[in-house]
């Protein structure tokens, strides 16, 4: 017999808001954070524009103390506390106190964690002065350092640990702290993942030609998901947050309950079948979707809206593709389809969280956020699916079932689905 | 050099950031211990030992930071460094 999981808190730090209020405003509202950014411009990028959400002076001293923030050079650590402590606040849950929280855990994933901090220490190393690194160069690098900080500030003594599979890393959290819930080895988990910013994050892609190169005037039309003229994915960064808990410990400490996690599934197309470092094997998606839904004991017909990966690149249409064969569905019966990515870009290993932070605001408040930029789909999107699914604004539904999946390099995936939380 | 009491001055503005008890701070004495006094993080003292290098201009060897665990006992090395040059 499996626990049933419930989300009790959220918190994002995105492109296009810094906490759940600011963020929840600008996805109804269909607002942009992508931006122009000089430094791409002087170190000769040719995509110039990326997602960098607003962190303020006051945002840290909000959540970091000044020893905290004493030589911190890691953009990563800085979202992902954030994201972390507002998704714990935002829950209603306590800091430990002198006895650990046996109960609460954390799995907080990132896919390269404190680029400016590694940077600031190769010069350091390679002039001799390897002595003057501080004592912060490990705890500000290492893969877990957020699940270390965030560990350390509330107090969590249940599995403290750090996932990474690429742009699947958020998602792919959420499932195992799914899982050890589910499970019963833990009553909570913080489950999320944060991405750094930067032209050493974002230069090996440009060095790709993943990114578009054609809207450095106009960054906010550049990220352009199921768009005939989608030419890239717009680099971002950022994080997300959620706690999970069982659905008895939500209900005996009288929680606020977001929504359910149903189950979800995840996998890999073992660059097999046309999927390789870079390119998803179809099969293996289809099969993710269908392996998540059958999780969930959920039929497909019952899911009322997908939240893509649908990064802006020349794989959109083979996903939702794999969509149609995986549900069954397509034309007038495809569910509603969207990617949050129009709006924030793609946060890499934060884009999965921030994702399902946004999938569980539409259920909660009932709306369905706007794709930006899709004034002309691709025409090979709409010979799948009526264009009437792909949503230009935001509108209101009351909506049950949501089906969120992310895809990353390494041909991984991962998809899970969330219900609205009906009382009684 | 500076006399004692002006190296006691610089010395608590140095490890004011990394001090978690504020109340042995303010009765800081040549006898405080960092680590059991001041409840600084012992990862931290390498950080007050690189800001004493700056705020001097000394450099403090692996064997004299082994010993500076006091107010008194970092003072000694500063002196002894600022002597040295």
């Amino acid at each position: 017999m499996r626990n049933r999981v419930v989300i009790t808190g959220l918190g994002v730090v995105a492109p296009n808001g810094v906490g759940v209020p600011e963020f929840l405003e600008a996805i109804r509202a269909g607002r942009s954070g992508i931006a122009f950014h000089q430094e791409l411009a002087d170190l000769k990028f040719s995509c110039q524009i990326g997602g960098i959400p607003p962190i303020t002076e006051a945002h840290k001293h909000q959540y970091f103390s000044e020893l905290q923030l004493h030589q911190l050079n890691s953009s990563g650590i800085i979202y992902g506390v954030i994201a972390g402590m507002e998704a714990w606040q935002n829950a209603g849950l306590p800091v430990a106190g002198a006895e650990p929280d046996w109960e609460s855990g954390i799995v907080f994933g990132t896919g390269i964690l404190g680029i400016d901090k590694i940077r600031e220490a190769i010069y350091k190393v390679d002039q001799g002065q390897v002595r003057r690194l501080g004592s912060t160069a490990v705890v500000q690098t290492m893969t877990s350092g957020v699940s270390a900080y965030l560990a350390g500030m509330l107090g969590c003594g249940n599995q403290i640990s750090a996932n990474s599979s690429a742009c699947a890393t958020g998602t792919e959290a959420l499932m195992m702290a799914y899982d050890r819930i589910a499970s019963g080895q833990a009553k909570r988990m913080l489950a999320g993942s944060c991405n750094d910013h930067g032209p050493y994050i974002w230069g090996g892609f440009d060095a790709m030609r993943v990114l578009p190169y054609q809207f450095n005037q106009t960054p906010e039309q550049g990220s352009r998901p199921m768009s005939a003229t989608a030419s890239g994915f717009v680099p971002a960064s950022g994080a997300g947050a959620l706690v999970l808990e069982s659905l008895e410990s939500a209900l005996a400490r009288n929680a606020t309950i977001y929504a359910e996690v149903l189950g979800g599934h995840v996998n890999s197309g073992g660059q097999r079948g046309g999927g390789t470092m870079t390119a998803p094997n179809p099969v293996a998606v289809s099969r993710c979707i269908q392996m998540a839904l059958e999780q969930a004991q959920i039929l497909p017909s019952a899911v009322d809206v997908i939240d893509g990966h649908l990064t802006a690149t020349s794989k959109d249409p083979a996903e939702v593709s794999a969509w149609c064969d995986a549900l069954g569905r397509r034309g007038d019966d495809f569910p509603y389809i969207n990617s949050l990515k129009s709006m924030v870009g793609h946060c890499l290993s934060a884009a999965g969280s921030v994702e399902c932070v946004a999938a569980v605001l539409e259920l909660n408040h009932g709306f369905i956020y706007p794709s930006i930029n899709t004034e002309n789909p691709h025409p090979e999107i709409t010979s799948l699916i009526s264009s009437d699914k792909i949503l230009k604004q935001a509108i209101h539904k009351d909506i049950q079932v949501i089906a969120k999946a992310n895809f990353g390099f390494g041909d991984v995936n991962a998809c899970v689905i969330l219900k609205k939380f009906n009382h009684g | 050099m500076e006399t004692k009491d002006e190296l006691i001055t610089t010395l608590k503005t140095i490890v004011k950031p990394y001090v978690q008890d504020e109340q042995a701070f303010q009765n800081l004495t040549e006898d405080t211990d960092f680590i059991k006094d001041l409840k600084i993080n012992s990862a931290n003292l390498v950080d007050i030992a690189l800001d004493v290098e700056e705020a001097y201009d000394i450099e403090i060897d692996n064997e004299s930071m082994e010993r500076m665990l006091t107010v008194g006992s970092a003072i000694d090395i500063i002196r002894q460094k600022l002597e040295a040059k």
